[in-house]
């Protein structure tokens, strides 16, 4: 087996873009699950708006990419007040039906034929619609490494994109350990108590909603601006579950949690992908167990049982503090 | 498509995530069909007999063009076929571009046209439906004018006019009573699924997002008894229900949720190990079927009866009055039997039936086997009539949900009610928007009613947080 190769995949796909775009969608699930305690499984609608916003803004009305991302963040700061409005008021489990439920419609609207002319039906916007932003990348050449490989936009991507995370991450810090950030907890602990002593519960949490939703669009448009192209189908319920689970392994309500958890599931996601795949090809694992196309399948079986198992043995996570996330939807 | 996750990229299902990026290899490279048509073979779908030829596939190069060639024209075209898919000679099309009208075609003995343009720029085709055949027709939604795009020269692009049997062949009255039947049908397949779903919730508390996958699992069940083992359709279902409510239902609860009952594990914990549940399961129903679906060989291609204006196959009566009378059986089990009686019990307040003398760990159990008996039936009607695939229960869970919201959750009288309603609706709404977003619509009421009556239609209102 070459496992230089395979480190250098796992690796370069460990701080790539993927962990980033998945690092951003969980923070904000951190945001709305980690410190207020909503069960948001419509995450994959908050970044499919950011996404969506910012391409075809760009390509059906040219607007210049940086006005489209500004309309991008307002956006998905309506898409939270819609969501919000008849959902904030419902117990955990229902929220999630309901906000499961809006990420869908984003889906199916963006990939319906009907508004195929501006949305781009089921193929999806490819399109040059990140020039603007490519046209600032400095590097000329890729970093080609033994253990990093990297193509010059790639670089660009990523170290841009570190350093929003960056951004948002102190961002976080800052606002968990405000008196606000410390309602939001009172709130995850016990809304009626947080109610006696005056607060409007419904108001914070539709802040958090919104705020926790912004960032999860951040992620939709560095998953755009990256490919250059939006898909419907890649904003499906599975982004919301892997988010889900990048955000438990990490441990929810940690600032820094999402971001270690987004490393760990991508780095490990490539690595198991690799080594099965090599250990197919050599003809380690015979082809009647498992063939060439169902390496990934076997994989995405192991995140589920991955999930699984860390939510019945470890459900705070790598950093997480168990009494932080005693929620129960009956409790 | 090319993905990196050296998956062919299956029609239907979603990926979380296309890597393309230069660090990961690209190991396979294969081409699928489109996956336009998913929602519509997800379900009954009713108008097929209505409906279509082609979806309309306007490729412009938008997406494509990177390079032009040499040549200085661009030319559109396309094949006008008739409901049948037969080719229609004849046909004649106008061309204009933003201000006046550039010329006309006719289409050939193959039915095809086409015509060249010199010069980028918008372009529009507009098909003369007065030359068309009588009894045939654009189809609902489809514009008679299709805007053309040329960005640059040197290409041929595609320009399709869907044909079906012309809307006004069917009169209002007569399709809406057939979308009442299929709405209603549609809505059996929900309450079958939404009542196992609610009994669980009920008597454990546990919202099961791997509830869908039990559908799969008696789909799976019915098709490996037919195809595989080569029983006749009617009796390889009673054979799937049983294996069904064993794997489903027994050994489920046994090695799964009892252990994490046991363990005292929190019910938002159970709900993400039953997404976890949902993904796994769901991934080794394709790594050991495939990703294709496949029709049940007996009764593939039936001929529908038709009962004055509504048409529908015999295979289609016999699996609906099995599933009403599996419904009529679910709920007298629930009202009349003791068993039933302690389920109730058990929803209402676990630690006072426990204290009362009733065995909740049992209850609970013969609750699963029940949920797994329905649901799994649920899967079997989808099956025999429109195949299975193992995305059946990711297409229809979102749906099972809404019906359970709708009704209330944990209320059995709730599920069935809600689940009608729903079916009607995503059935009654496709004579306003169109069929792909009948679901859309469905889902959207669901969040509509909640804003007015958040407890559901019969719940009740401590559900409210």
């Amino acid at each position: 087996m070459d496992f230089l190769f395979i480190i250098q995949q796992s690796l370069s796909s460990a701080i790539g873009v993927n962990t980033i775009i998945f690092a951003l969608a969980a923070i904000g699930l951190n945001m709305h699950f980690g410190y207020t305690g909503l069960l948001n499984f419509g995450q994959a609608g908050f970044l499919a708006v950011g996404a969506y916003t910012t391409a075809v803004l760009v390509v059906s009305f040219d607007f210049s990419l940086w006005a489209a991302l500004g309309m991008s963040v307002l956006a998905s700061v309506l898409f939270a007040l819609l969501l919000g409005v008849p959902t904030l008021r419902l117990r955990a489990d229902y929220l999630a039906i309901v906000t499961i439920a809006a990420a869908e419609i984003v889906r199916q609207i963006a990939r319906s034929a009907t508004f195929n002319d501006t949305l781009g039906g089921s193929d999806g916007i490819t399109g040059k619609f990140g020039k603007a932003y490519f046209d600032l990348n400095p590097f000329t050449e890729g970093l080609e490494t033994p253990i990093l490989r990297f193509s010059p936009n790639d670089l660009w991507v990523v170290i841009t994109g570190w350093l929003l995370v960056a951004a948002v991450l102190g961002f976080m810090w800052l606002i968990v350990n405000s008196p606000w950030g410390r309602v939001l907890k009172a709130i995850r602990e016990d809304e009626e108590a947080v109610r006696s002593i005056g607060k409007n519960v419904y108001l914070y949490k539709m802040q958090s909603l919104i705020l926790g939703g912004v960032i999860g669009s951040f992620g939709g448009a560095v998953y755009a601006l990256s490919r250059q192209s939006v898909q419907p189908d890649n904003y499906s319920t599975f982004l919301t579950f892997f988010a889900y689970t990048v955000l438990i392994l990490g441990g929810a309500a940690r600032v820094f949690s999402p971001v270690i958890g987004s490393i760990i599931f991508w780095f490990l996601l490539v690595f198991v992908e690799q080594v099965l795949r090599q250990a197919v090809e050599q003809n380690y694992i015979p082809d009647w167990l498992i063939n060439a196309n169902q390496v990934s399948q076997v994989r995405f079986m192991l995140v589920g049982l991955g999930l699984m198992l860390l939510m019945v043995f470890r459900p705070q996570g790598i950093f997480g503090d168990k009494k932080e996330l005693a929620l129960d939807a009956r409790a | 498509m090319i993905t990196g996750w050296g998956l062919a990229r299956i029609p239907g299902i979603s990926y979380p995530l296309d890597v393309e990026e230069s660090h990961l290899i690209v190991r396979s490279v294969t081409k699928m069909k489109s996956t336009e048509n998913r929602s519509a073979n997800s379900l009954f779908t009713s108008l097929g007999r209505l409906l279509v030829i082609f979806t309309l596939a306007l490729l412009t190069p938008l997406l494509l063009s990177t390079q032009a060639s040499a040549e200085e024209v661009t030319t559109f075209g396309g094949t006008v076929l008739d409901s049948a898919k037969k080719p229609l000679e004849g046909v004649v099309l106008v061309v204009r571009d933003t201000t006046s009208e550039l010329g006309t075609v006719t289409t050939d003995a193959e039915g095809r046209w086409s015509y060249s343009v010199e010069k980028t720029g918008n372009y529009w085709v507009k098909l003369d439906v007065n030359t068309l055949p009588s009894g045939q027709g654009l189809t609902e939604g489809a514009g008679e004018e299709k805007k053309v795009i040329v960005f640059s020269l040197g290409k041929t692009l595609t320009v399709l006019f869907p044909i079906g049997e012309g809307a006004e062949r069917v009169s209002n009255f007569d399709r809406t009573m057939q979308l009442v039947v299929d709405g209603a049908i549609l809505g059996l397949v929900i309450a079958l699924a939404a009542l196992g779903l609610n009994l669980v919730f009920g008597t454990t508390g546990l919202t099961n997002f791997a509830h869908g996958e039990m559908l799969t699992l008696g789909g799976l069940l019915a098709y490996f008894f037919s195809a595989v083992v080569g029983l006749p359709v009617i009796a390889a279902i009673p054979v799937a229900i049983l294996a069904a409510a064993f794997i489903g239902g027994f050994l489920q609860d046994r090695f799964l949720w009892k252990p994490l009952r046991r363990r005292g594990t929190g019910l938002i914990a159970m709900l993400v190990v039953s997404i976890g549940f949902a993904i796994l399961v769901r991934y080794f129903f394709l790594f050991i079927f495939g990703g294709d679906t496949r029709q049940l060989p007996q009764y593939a291609g039936q001929e529908g009866l038709t009962f004055g204006p509504v048409s529908i196959t015999p295979k289609s009566i016999i699996t609906t009055s099995i599933g009403i009378i599996l419904l009529v059986l679910a709920t007298l089990w629930l009202l009349r039997t003791r068993m039933g009686k302690a389920s109730r019990a058990v929803a209402d307040n676990p630690a006072l039936a426990s204290a009362s003398g009733v065995e909740v760990e049992r209850v609970i159990r013969a609750v699963w086997i029940l949920s797994a008996i329905l649901a799994s039936y649920a899967g079997m009607m989808i099956t025999v009539n429109q195949g299975v695939s193992f995305l059946m229960g990711q297409d229809n869970l979102l749906l099972i949900f809404a019906a359970v919201t709708l009704g209330g959750l944990g209320t059995a009288n709730g599920a069935v009610v809600g689940s009608l309603v729903i079916g009607l609706f995503i059935q009654l709404s496709t004579l306003v928007i169109p069929t792909e977003l009948k679901y859309v619509g469905a889902l959207f009421v669901l969040i509509v009613i909640l804003l007015v009556r958040p407890q559901g239609i019969l719940g009740k209102k401590d559900r409210v947080g």
